[in-house]
Parts: structure tokens; C-alpha cells; sequence
């Protein structure tokens, strides 16, 4: 397969960075907030800028929770199941929104690429449990009801969009 | 901004802030923490901002050096640490705290607070039946020693003038000019400031065994990874003071002789990333941070590190390996972090608390850092008051406060008509204590000694109808998913403990289950590679140890006390609220319920399988779980 | 004695030497202590935490990161240290296959034996071990990641030691697995196919390619006439477990147990490492001469080769032309029984017993192919050979040598010390540098060409000029000098690199033994030069009869590659 891949932003970030292996954590994290995941061709691409090889790339993307290896939804909603969010039954939440969407704790994704549910150990948001983020936005005191008023929001806001 | 040169030039420009800080008579002060941010504190701001200038009110949203006379400032501050109450607004000079602030307020709040000048009691807090308007009087910020968090809710967090205003950077210029390395090293050892983050290392002996070493350059590093689920006393500093903190960092650098200070900072915290770089670049634009601070020979730099999302990198060398840009895996001790650290140099570890307890120790004297709590942990600590309270939020204590005084006082009791029954300290890490440990003080000696720890400082509070078996799965998936996987005991070990913790809840536990949990506990807490591997089984162990027979009920009775775990709960319909319209029936997946039309259903317990979903789909409230 | 420098091991003092670690101390005093992840060629991870010992104040320690302190009283067998230990092997086992019969390691797996040891008889939890898939897309080694325990000795090998990085961690907590980028198949990688991590590894997760069965196949068939060579290093390490003194001599015996599995003639790769010699050395020659294309890079080692291809395919053009001596060998050997074939006999098939796990793919490479046939049909590693051996019931100690045979007999001792690092230099020096007279020989030996160093430099008079020669082992070792050469740091004409630790002694191939150890089999093939007749390539005759027979005009063909053109 020809690769048609548009290495221009990734250029672009690259030139930000002192390249050795210690920008490699920053350096994915902007490539990620450009394409909101981390496409496989940037691999061999960023692993020899930054002069390693490229499985060990791979194995520090592969090791932090934040980073994709698959494109991530239009809506990233991310549940917090830290402590103080589980004992004020952060769990109903999750599994509703997962129900909702046809998602599980394995596919995170909606086919259309419209929304992700993820879990996230703690948002520091405990005083307000259980919380949510959709797309970075924290949503407070959440219950099952009040997420499915955001999802229906969110697939008008989508529609209209 | 124009660089500072001399530390005259700094006294002069912070004499000046002092004074147009005074200036600002009245001030309100909108909180931008994370908490009132999603409560839409941020919209609430900018109607204020509106309202004032429609009504030609003299607006000052950034302090200006040259003072105003009668202007009112609206500010943006860091957290308060009652989030529960948000959206809070401060009003200064009063002192009041508006609580649960909506958009819709905004104009009364303008015309009788700020115009006026009066208290709109509507929004004061409330608590049996009592109104309080000062923020100093509410019984959650009246019981507490705020230090560390003292300004946090009380300053434009992303103003460097507002921090010189209130003293800031007096200590780092004292450590600077009046002080050798020694001393510094000197007076932290004596105020036995001890870590914050975890095992409670004292950090003067730390420090003194970074400069020591031989080998150059040395380097500052700040865990800001507060990855413990459940706390989030890091995130407020961060966010609401984080001049205090780099203040910490840069004479911790001055004391090691070092030039190049990291902040790791969690990913789940991009306003605390935001706030900590606007305060770098404003302190470089004074030249606070730089080459040659106030023509000293002092030179220091600070990097903000984003973590990617990884509880082990709160470990000192997974984070150090992680702004390596390596996997976050933490490696064997010796050599130790202060020998061979970030990039296999000397390093200084602290966490964020610690760093911002340090300003306040060069400034006031170790003498008064002691008079502060018990002997053997002087200061405060700050803790995370989360869960079935009626207060939960951000609050600072002297060490040494009891768990009584924290819950009963300060967190306003138990929320609802539930009994305490225990609460989780330390996180994932950490252990839970019972009503019998209520009056341990809280401090790291008598915390050891009953088995827990402060650790990171979450206390999750725990009702009776909390399972503490199910707290105990929780801990360990958490753990066990936030395993690095790199030594046999922490990888393989959790797994198997969340594989018998999750087979009990499930109604499948075997006799021998709790002796096998014991027994990798010991294995693992034992054998584990780093102190996140070795702690990992301590919930498990303290759950045993306080709620044995909660587990033996899952085990051998097949049932949840508490009600919690839904293999276990058994689900009955009340014939008096059933009305018999077969709802529940229609939607059971096994077909266990059943009944005439307009009469009481029934659930045949042989055939159910727990799943809920009659209880959920009954219009009539009817369905209920035994134990 | 150092009375102040003394700690006390289960009761026993020992003195604290120049040992890195506790570990080592306690091995010192006769005390095996169990380890998955502790390797001393390594850098110490301190992942399987089996050595973990106690002191008298019951404080648990892992020994392999703990520094030796004088007064220490170590503990390394207590009741609960057994039990942590046997915790840990049913924690793995869990997690393993346990159809310990049918794994290609059996019987050379340290879990297999340390649960043995400790007496593992049961496992008391699930058994949750995921079935993955294998990989074989490398001709070389074969990775069956279900049989991991993560101890990353491989990924330490190939990372530290080589520099190819063609495996590392990925994912973590109970998903971490050892993986190339994205699971590619390892053919789809930088792996050069050193077998460094096979040998490593303490289980059966990453082995080595087993083509034994191809080779009794061929031997089965009457119609098809075998030959085979035997590389240098193989003689030197068939090891304890054939009955061997370290660093033995066994080729008269490997002889003599070839021809009873049916060998039809056996050949020692010796031979045509004279024809190296001769080439290499008038092509260095030639470039010295001109000053083109140097430093000649040798091109005897195949993971070395593949490791110029694909990272630094800058340095190809420097590269030697010469076919390695297998290569070269292969092609004679076959264009020779082409018109020679004995009677019948309807096809030839040459098998190589090589130290080298990488030479299997050597000789799968496209280059050294012709009439439709793959020059060398099989490669077969020393510990395949011992398998075979086995499997043949031939009491290998009680074999009585033999000699190899003719018409490709007669070698010179320094085609023999290609098996170890420096020896293909000092084997060219001899072509080059010296007179015939034994003394000049000799003091070769004395030029820092010798011994296991990774990196040994050198400078020999030739003529009027300066030879600087470097001579390194260990791919990590060649890329560090490669990349001093291109910053212009150093400068050499000749740089010698095989891809093991100390040369072929240390392939992948042989069976496993610590570098420490390695010496022996060095020493061992020094020896076997020593008392050949003949020392010098050129004054093997057999030369003069190849270059004036079979090779006349066709010196290139047979003799040379060109690894440029792809």
C-alpha cells in the first residue's frame, strides 16, 4: 500500500522539540491533541528523530493510559471511577453511557467515530462526585439521567453541527 | 513586565503591588477552580465583568501597579477547597462566602453587594438552620489551619504582582542573599518539615545529601503526579498558588545548587499545567526565574513535564524515568534518587505540598514551623475529604488533628441518616481505619502504627452501607490496572488477589480464599520492586483485618451485608406497593418473575440472576435487594 | 584476607571482592541463589525478585541490587524466603503454558527447573494463560510470546548489548508483553537475527529455530549426497553436558559422529576461511592502496551484514565484497559436485554446523542462490547438533575421532581463529604483514588483536605506512565506533565486527555459558592454530590447486557478493 500519510504537522511538531528520546512523552502528546489519536505512521517517523528504536516507542505509548493507537470519538467522554466518585456510585453512570452507546470495557469507540467512553482514575474532581469530563469539560455531581441529557445534547449539538 | 535586576528592584516593585493591592477596597473574588469551573463559575465571571462596566462600576480585573482609588476588583482565584458548595464567590473586604452561585445572581450580587455593600444572605452557607456569612465562620473552614492553601480562594492565582503583594518571594529572596546553602539546609532539617507525598522523608536530610554529591548538574523535581483516586490537594496549590510553590522549588535549588527545576504534572490536570505555566513565564518575565536572579549567581529554570497518564509514575524513579520520556517503570534502589535521579544526576524528589510548605519555614523560622503540630510531624497536611459526608472539599489541618475532629467537625458528619463506618486513608496504598481509630491523631508516627499511612492524603469517608469487600476490589483493580507489570509479585500477584476478590463478591468464594489473600498479600507487600507494589495489598489486609466477618458472609453465607454486591443481593417485590402491571416481568431476561394482571408479581429466587432490571424498569418503586 | 571487608552469608564469612552486587557475593560462597532476570552481562532490572534475601534483623532485601557492606549478616534460605520464592513460581506458572514435554526448550528452561527445585506441585489459581499467536516469520529465532515471564533479558540484549531494539515492553501491568512495534512479525523489523535474546531468554519464548528435521530428511534419502562444514567455533563448545573439558577441541569427534548420522563427506568451514583470508586481504590491499572506500568493514558475520543494511546503510559501499566463509564454501562445494556428483547420487546438499543463529538466514538470502538451489540447503547451530547427536544414541565421549575428509581437507590455522573476535584481523595480518617465519607469526598475537574486549584498537606497520586496524564485538560496540568514524572522532582502515560478545564462540547457536566463561573457548581455538602445520592461509596448498582449478576466472562469482545491490 502506498503511504499517502501528510507528515507536515508532525514535522511541524517535531521542529518544537530538542530531539532525543526525552521529548518523547510531549512530543506524542501534541501529535495526539492534533489527530486525537496516534496514527502507526508516525512511529518510524518520531521513533528516528528522537534516535530509538522504534518498539521502544511503541512500548512508551502502549504504557500510558492517555494515549490511542485507534482514532478516539468526536465526544470523548471520560468517566472518573477515582474513590470518592465509586462510593457515590460513579459506576451506574458508566454503565449506562456504555449501554447507551453500544460500547463495552473493551470497545471504547462508537463505529461512526462520533463518541468514546473511557474511564479515568481520578479527575481531582472528588469533591464534586461523581464527576465526568466530555472532551475535557468537567461535568459535576453526575447521575445516569444527567449523562443521558448529555449524550442527547451532544447528538444535537452533533446534528446541527 | 521589565526584568528585576537588583533585589531592590524587587522590594520597590512588590512595595507597589502591596499598595495597589490595598487599594482594592472591595474585591470579588470568583473561584477558577476546577470544581466551580464545571459549575459554570467561569460564565459567572464574565456577566460580573459585564454588569460592572454596563453600570460604569471601576472594574479591575488585573492588578495594576499604579493604584486606583475605590476601584473593585474581580479576580479569578484559585480553589477554595469546598467544591461541594460551588460555584463560591469571595467578597472582600467583608470576608463573605456566597455559595452555589447562578448566573441569574449575578445582578443582584451586583446591586446590593457591590453596589450596596450588602450581604445577600440567600446565598450565605447555611447549616442547621444557621446562616454564616463569613467564610471564616463556617464550621469547615473555622476548625482548619490553612497554610499552605492559605491563599488558594483568596488571590488571582495567574498574577504574580497579587502573590508579590501578599509577601511573595520574600523567602526565596531572603535564601537568596541573607542565607548560605547550609543555612537553608540547616533551618529546613531543623523544622523537621517531612514529605508530604507518601513515607514522610524528612526533607532537610534529603536535601542535604543531594548537595553533597559530587557529580553536576543537580536537579529539583516536583511530583505534582497526584494520582492517588480520591485526592486532590496537589491540584489546588497548583491551580490556586502556584507562585507559593516554585518559590519552594527555587530555594530548594539555591540550597542543592542546582539550575533546572521539573514539574510533573498530571494529564487530568490541564488547568493546574495552565496556571503553573503562567506563573513560570511571568516569574522569567521579572526575572525571578533566568540567568542570574536579581544579579545574583544564582541561575534556575523550571520545565512543566504533562504526565500521560500512569498512577506509578507517582513513584520517584517511574517519574523521573517518565520525563526520561521512558515507560514509567520504576527500578531498583540502590542508587538512590538524591545519587543517580533524573537523568542519572543528583535529584531533589518533593512533592507539591512539600515545596509550598517551604517559603513559610525560610520566612518564619523553623522555631515557629514547629509550634505547629506534634513534634515528631510539625506543620500541617493537607487532606481530601471526600465521600458519604456532608462536607466534603479541600481542607488543612495541623498534623496531629484527630479523624473525629476532620469527619465530625469540619466534614459536618455523616451525610443523610447513615452511621460512619470506616474510612480509607492513603488511597490504594493506604488502609482504612474503624470508629475505634477516630481519635488517632493524624500525623505519620501514629498512623504507622495502626497500619495506615497519609500517604497523598485522601480520606474517603465510608457509610454503612458501604461493602467493604467491594471497597477492597475496587482498591485492587485499581491497583492491579495501574500495575507497571514489571515485577512478578505486583503483576501477577494483584491479578490473582482481584481474581478471589472478585470470585467473593460474585457469590463464588471459596474457603481458603481469605488465608490465600493473606498469604500474597504478605508475598507481594514483601517481594514487590517499588512502595507502590508493596502497599498494593493494603486495603485488602486492613478490610480483613477490620470487617473479617464481612468477608466470611460473602464467603460462606453467600451474602453482602452492606447490600452492595449485586450477585449477592436478593430481590423481592413488595406486594403492597406491586400493582401488578407486569412490567417487570416483560423485561426479565430469565423469566423468573411472574403473576396475574393487577396482582402482586413474584420473583423466583431459583431462577434470577441478579441482574436489576426489574428494580429498574418498576414505575412504582416496588422492587427492593434484601441482604 | 580483609577481616574489615567481610560479611556473613547464612552464618558463613565471606570477604566482599569487586562483585557489583550482593548477588554475586553470595554465589561466591557457593550458594546458588534463583534468578530469572539477572544476567551479569546485563544491567541489573531487578524484576523477578527471586534472590530477594533477609538480614538478621529480618529486613528483605533483593540481593542482585543491593551493594555488599561489610558486617552484613545475610540470610538466603529462611523459612519465609522459600516461601516468597515458591509464591512466585506458582504466581508465573499460573500464567504459563505447562505442557513442559512439547516446548522446544525443554529440559533447558530455568522455570521448568527452579519449580522442580522448589517443588512446585500444584498451582492454586486459574489457569489464565492466553493462547497468542507465534511468531515465525525469522528464519532465525522464533518468539512464542505466551511463554514470556517478562523477565527482559531480551529486551535488555537487544537494547544494551546490540543496539537493535527490535523488541521492548509494551503495555503494562498484567497486558505487559515483550513486543515489536505494533506485533509485527520480527521479520518486519530491525532484528538482524543475532539469536542474542534466544539465548537469554530463560524459558521457551524466544528460541532458536529448529531445522534439524530438514537435515535428517536429506540424510534419509539415499539419492541425495550430503556434505557438510563445521564452523571453527562449534568444536570449542559442545559443552559439559557432551562430556567436554571447557574449550575442548571436539571436531574429530563431531567428525566421526557426522559420518555415523550419514554425512557423505564433512568439511571444516576452516578451509574456506583461507579463501576469506586470501580475498579480504588483497581487497584491503587494494583499497588501502588507493585510500577508496575505507575503513573496510569485514563482512564475515551475517547479523553484522543486516545490521549495516538497515541502520547504517551509509557504511555499505565499505563493506567487504567477500562472501562469508560458509557462503564461500557453499558455492565451491556445489559448483564442484556439479560436474562430481558420485555415482548414484541425483542431488547435492550442503548442510553448515554453524555457532550462529543469524547464518541461517544468511543462507537463505537470495544472493547465494543458484542453479535454483540455495548454495547452503541447511544451517544448523552446535545445540541442534547436540540434539541430533542425541537423538542418534551416539555416546559421543566414547566416539573415536576422525579427520575430514578430501578433496576439501587441508586448512591453516588462522582460518581457524575466525571463531573468535580478532581473528579474522590477525588471520589478514598474517597474509599481509608478515614473513612466513614462526616468530613473525607469533608476535602477531602480541598486537592487542586477542581477547574479549568489545572494542580493541591496534596500529601495524605495513611498509612504510600505518595500518590502524579496530577490532569490535557486540553490535552496540560497532555503532558506537561507526559513529565515531562519521563525526570524524576516529579514523581506521580495517574495522573487524562480529555481532556476539567475543565472536562466534559467543553465538546464539552454542549452547549457553556466562561471558566470563567464554574465554575457554577463545583459548581453546588459540590452540588449535598452535599446532597446526600450516598457520598462514596462503600457505595452505589447497589454495594454489581452488585458484588454479575451480576458481580460475570465476574468483568473483563464487567469491563475492555485492550486498549494495538490492
Amino acid at each position: 500500500m502506498e503511504t499517502t500519510f501528510d507528515y507536515g504537522p508532525v514535522d511541524e511538531i517535531l521542529s518544537r522539540y530538542d530531539l532525543s528520546e526525552r521529548s518523547a512523552i510531549a512530543i506524542l502528546q501534541d501529535i495526539q491533541e492534533h489527530y486525537n489519536y496516534l496514527p502507526r505512521e508516525i512511529f518510524p517517523k518520531v521513533a528516528n528523530a528522537i534516535g530509538i528504536g522504534e518498539a521502544r516507542l511503541y512500548g512508551v505509548a502502549t504504557f500510558y493510559e492517555n494515549f490511542s493507537l485507534e482514532p478516539k470519538g468526536k465526544y470523548v467522554i471520560r468517566c472518573c471511577d477515582g474513590t470518592a466518585c465509586h462510593v457515590r456510585g460513579s459506576q451506574p453512570i458508566l454503565d449506562k453511557l456504555r449501554e447507551e452507546l453500544g460500547l463495552s470495557e473493551s470497545k471504547h469507540t462508537t463505529d461512526d467515530l462520533k463518541f468514546t467512553v473511557e474511564t479515568v482514575s481520578c479527575l481531582g474532581a472528588c469533591g464534586l462526585a461523581p464527576a465526568m469530563t466530555v472532551n475535557g469539560i468537567v461535568h459535576a455531581s453526575m447521575t445516569p439521567e444527567k449523562a443521558m441529557e448529555i449524550v442527547e445534547k451532544l447528538r444535537k449539538e452533533d446534528e446541527t453541527a | 513586565m521589565t526584568k528585576l535586576d537588583t533585589r531592590l528592584a524587587l522590594d520597590q516593585l512588590r512595595e507597589s503591588c502591596e499598595k495597589a493591592f490595598a487599594a482594592e477596597k472591595r474585591k470579588i473574588l470568583v473561584c477558577g477552580g476546577t470544581g466551580c469551573v464545571s459549575g459554570g463559575s467561569l460564565q459567572i465571571f464574565e456577566r460580573l465583568k459585564e454588569l460592572m462596566e454596563e453600570h460604569h462600576v471601576p472594574v479591575e480585573v488585573e492588578l495594576q501597579k499604579d493604584p486606583h482609588q475605590d476601584v473593585v476588583g474581580l479576580k479569578k482565584s484559585g480553589c477554595h477547597g469546598f467544591c461541594e458548595m460551588g460555584p463560591l464567590i469571595r467578597i472582600e473586604p467583608e470576608g463573605w462566602l456566597y455559595t452555589k452561585v447562578k448566573l441569574e445572581d449575578c445582578e443582584e450580587i451586583l446591586e446590593s453587594t457591590i453596589i450596596k455593600g450588602e450581604c445577600i444572605d440567600r446565598l450565605a452557607y447555611r447549616q442547621n438552620g444557621e446562616i454564616y456569612r463569613r467564610q471564616a465562620d463556617i464550621p469547615f473552614y473555622k476548625k482548619q489551619t490553612r497554610l499552605v492553601l492559605e491563599h488558594c480562594g483568596h488571590i488571582n492565582a495567574t498574577s504574580i504582582y497579587e502573590y508579590l503583594a501578599i509577601g511573595g518571594y520574600r523567602a526565596f529572596e531572603k535564601a537568596l542573599f541573607d542565607m548560605q546553602p547550609e543555612d537553608i539546609i540547616q533551618e529546613i532539617t531543623e523544622s523537621n518539615l517531612r514529605g508530604r507525598g507518601g513515607g514522610g522523608f524528612q526533607t532537610g536530610k534529603k536535601w542535604a545529601s543531594a548537595r553533597v554529591q559530587k557529580e553536576n548538574p543537580k536537579y529539583i523535581v516536583c511530583n505534582g503526579d497526584e494520582g492517588d483516586p480520591g485526592a486532590f490537594m496537589d491540584r489546588s496549590v497548583m491551580e490556586g498558588d502556584p507562585n507559593k510553590m516554585l518559590e519552594g522549588m527555587m530555594i530548594a535549588g539555591i540550597a542543592v545548587g542546582a539550575q533546572e527545576g521539573f514539574i510533573y504534572v498530571r494529564a487530568e490536570y490541564p488547568l493546574a499545567v495552565e496556571r503553573l505555566r503562567i506563573a513560570i513565564e511571568q516569574a522569567n518575565a521579572l526575572g525571578l526565574l533566568g540567568d542570574h536572579i536579581l544579579g545574583s549567581d544564582f541561575s534556575f529554570q523550571i520545565h512543566i513535564n504533562r504526565g500521560a497518564g500512569a498512577f506509578v509514575c507517582g513513584e520517584g524513579s517511574a517519574l523521573t524515568a517518565s520525563i526520561e520520556g521512558k515507560r514509567g517503570m520504576p527500578r531498583v534502589k540502590p542508587p538512590r534518587t538524591v545519587e543517580h535521579g533524573l537523568f542519572e544526576k543528583p535529584t531533589v524528589l518533593n512533592n507539591v505540598e512539600t515545596y509550598a510548605n517551604v517559603p513559610m519555614i525560610i520566612q518564619n523560622g523553623s522555631a515557629w514551623y514547629k509550634s505547629i503540630g506534634p513534634e515528631n510531624s510539625p506543620g500541617t497536611k493537607a487532606f481530601a475529604l471526600t465521600g458519604t459526608i456532608n462536607n466534603t472539599g479541600l481542607i488543612e489541618v495541623p498534623m496531629g488533628t484527630t479523624l473525629r475532629e476532620v469527619i465530625f467537625d469540619i466534614g459536618g458528619g455523616m451525610r443523610g441518616n447513615t452511621d460512619f463506618k470506616a474510612v480509607q486513608i492513603g488511597g490504594p496504598s493506604g488502609g482504612c481505619l474503624t470508629a475505634k481509630e477516630l481519635d488517632i491523631p493524624l500525623d505519620f508516627d501514629s498512623l504507622k502504627k495502626v497500619g495506615a499511612m497519609i500517604g497523598s492524603g485522601g480520606l474517603v469517608v465510608m457509610d454503612t452501607k458501604t461493602c467493604m469487600v467491594e471497597v477492597a476490589r475496587f482498591f485492587m483493580h485499581f491497583t492491579q490496572n495501574e500495575s507497571c507489570g514489571k515485577c512478578v509479585p505486583c503483576r501477577e500477584g494483584t491479578k490473582r488477589m482481584l481474581e478471589i476478590l472478585e470470585r467473593i463478591v460474585d457469590g463464588k468464594g471459596r474457603d481458603g480464599d481469605i488465608e490465600l489473600l493473606l498469604e500474597l498479600a504478605d508475598t507481594i507487600s514483601h517481594t514487590a520492586l517499588c512502595g507502590l507494589g508493596k502497599s498494593a495489598p493494603s486495603p485488602v489486609v486492613s478490610t480483613i483485618r477490620n470487617f473479617r466477618s464481612e468477608y466470611e458472609a460473602h464467603i460462606y453465607d453467600k451474602k453482602c451485608p452492606a447490600g452492595v454486591c449485586a450477585k449477592l443481593r436478593t430481590f423481592v417485590i413488595n406486594p403492597e406497593l406491586c400493582k401488578g402491571c407486569s412490567k417487570c416481568a416483560r423485561n426479565c431476561p430469565v423469566n423468573a418473575i411472574s403473576g396475574e394482571l393487577r396482582k402482586p408479581f413474584t420473583i423466583d429466587q431459583d431462577v434470577c440472576i441478579k441482574c436489576g432490571t426489574c428494580m429498574s424498569n418498576c414505575p412504582f418503586h416496588a422492587i427492593s435487594t434484601e441482604a | 584476607m580483609n577481616i574489615n571487608n567481610m560479611i556473613e552469608i547464612d552464618g558463613i564469612p565471606v570477604e566482599i571482592g569487586d562483585e557489583r552486587n550482593l548477588l554475586d557475593v553470595i554465589r561466591k560462597s557457593g550458594v546458588k541463589l534463583p534468578t530469572f532476570c539477572y544476567h551479569s552481562d546485563l544491567s541489573i532490572f531487578g524484576a523477578c525478585r527471586m534472590c530477594m534475601v533477609e538480614d538478621e534483623r529480618g529486613r528483605l532485601m533483593a540481593s542482585c541490587s543491593t551493594l555488599p557492606k561489610a558486617g552484613m549478616k545475610i540470610f538466603t534460605n529462611t523459612q519465609r524466603l522459600r516461601k516468597y520464592r515458591r509464591n512466585i513460581l506458582e504466581l508465573l506458572l499460573a500464567d504459563h503454558c505447562r505442557d513442559c514435554t512439547t516446548c522446544g526448550n525443554n529440559g533447558n528452561c530455568k522455570l521448568q527447573s527452579l519449580a522442580r527445585q522448589f517443588g512446585i506441585k500444584s498451582v492454586r489459581f486459574e489457569n489464565t494463560k492466553s493462547e497468542m499467536a507465534q511468531d515465525l516469520s525469522s528464519p532465525a529465532i522464533i518468539r512464542d510470546p505466551g511463554k514470556c515471564i517478562l523477565c527482559g533479558d531480551c529486551v535488555r540484549e537487544c537494547n544494551e548489548i546490540q543496539n537493535v531494539g527490535a523488541i521492548d515492553f509494551a503495555f503494562r501491568g498484567s497486558k505487559a508483553m515483550i513486543s515489536t512495534a505494533f506485533d509485527v512479525p520480527l521479520s518486519e523489523t530491525q532484528c538482524v537475527g543475532c539469536g542474542q535474546c534466544a539465548a537469554a531468554c530463560p524459558t521457551g519464548a524466544i528460541i532458536v529455530r529448529n531445522d534439524s528435521m530438514k537435515a535428517w530428511n536429506y540424510l534419509d534419502d539415499p539419492e541425495t549426497f550430503v556434505t557438510c562444514e563445521i564452523a571453527p567455533a562449534v568444536r570449542v563448545a559442545m559443552g559439559q553436558e557432551m562430556g567436554m573439558q571447557p574449550g575442548e577441541n571436539a571436531l574429530g569427534r563431531i567428525v566421526s559422529a557426522l559420518h555415523r548420522m550419514g554425512f557423505d563427506e564433512v568439511y571444516d568451514t576452516s578451509t574456506a576461511a583461507d579463501l576469506t583470508v586470501i580475498e579480504e586481504a588483497n581487497e584491503f590491499i587494494q583499497r588501502f592502496r588507493s585510500g577508496e572506500k575505507l575503513p573496510l568493514l569485514t563482512s564475515c558475520c551475517p547479523a553484522w551484514v543486516q545490521y549495516v543494511e538497515k541502520r547504517n546503510p551509509d557504511f555499505l559501499p565499505n563493506v567487504s565484497t567477500c562472501r562469508s566463509p560458509m557462503s564461500m564454501f557453499a558455492s565451491v562445494i556445489k559448483e564442484y559436485y556439479r560436474d562430481h556428483l558420485p555415482e548414484g547420487k541425483t542431488k547435492h546438499v550442503h548442510i553448515a554446523i554453524m555457532p550462529c543463529t543469524a547464518k541461517k538466514f544468511e543462507a537463505s538470502r537470495p544472493e547465494f542462490r543458484s542453479h535454483d538451489q540455495q548454495d547452503t540447503d541447511v544451517v544448523i547451530t552446535t545445540q541442534e547438533l547436540i540434539k541430533m547427536i542425541k537423538e542418534s544414541g551416539i555416546v559421543f565421549e566414547e566416539v573415536e575421532p576422525e579427520a575430514v575428509d578430501m578433496p576439501f581437507g587441508t586448512y591453516s590455522g588462522a582460518g581457524v581463529i575466525f571463531g573468535v573476535s580478532g581473528g579474522v584481523t590477525e588471520a589478514v595480518l598474517r597474509k599481509i604483514a608478515t614473513s612466513d617465519n614462526r616468530k613473525g607469526i607469533a608476535s602477531l598475537a602480541y598486537t592487542g588483536v586477542r581477547g574479549l574486549d568489545g572494542v580493541k584498537e591496534c596500529v601495524i606497520p605495513y611498509g612504510d605506512r600505518e595500518v590502524h586496524i579496530a577490532i569490535c564485538s557486540g553490535l552496540r560496540n560497532a555503532s558506537d565506533l561507526l559513529e565515531a568514524v562519521r563525526r570524524g572522532e576516529k579514523q581506521f582502515d580495517l574495522i573487524e565486527v562480529m555481532a556476539c560478545y567475543g565472536g562466534c564462540i559467543s553465538g546464539a547457536g552454542q549452547p549457553y555459558i556466562s561471558r566470563r566463561r567464554r574465554i575457554n573457548r577463545g583459548n581453546g581455538l588459540y590452540r588449535a592454530d598452535s599446532t597446526t602445520p600450516i598457520r598462514r592461509s596462503q600457505d595452505n596448498p589447497m589454495m594454489k590447486e581452488l585458484y588454479e582449478g575451480i576458481l580460475k576466472g570465476r574468483e568473483h562469482e563464487l567469491l563475492h557478493v555485492n550486498y549494495l545491490k538490492k
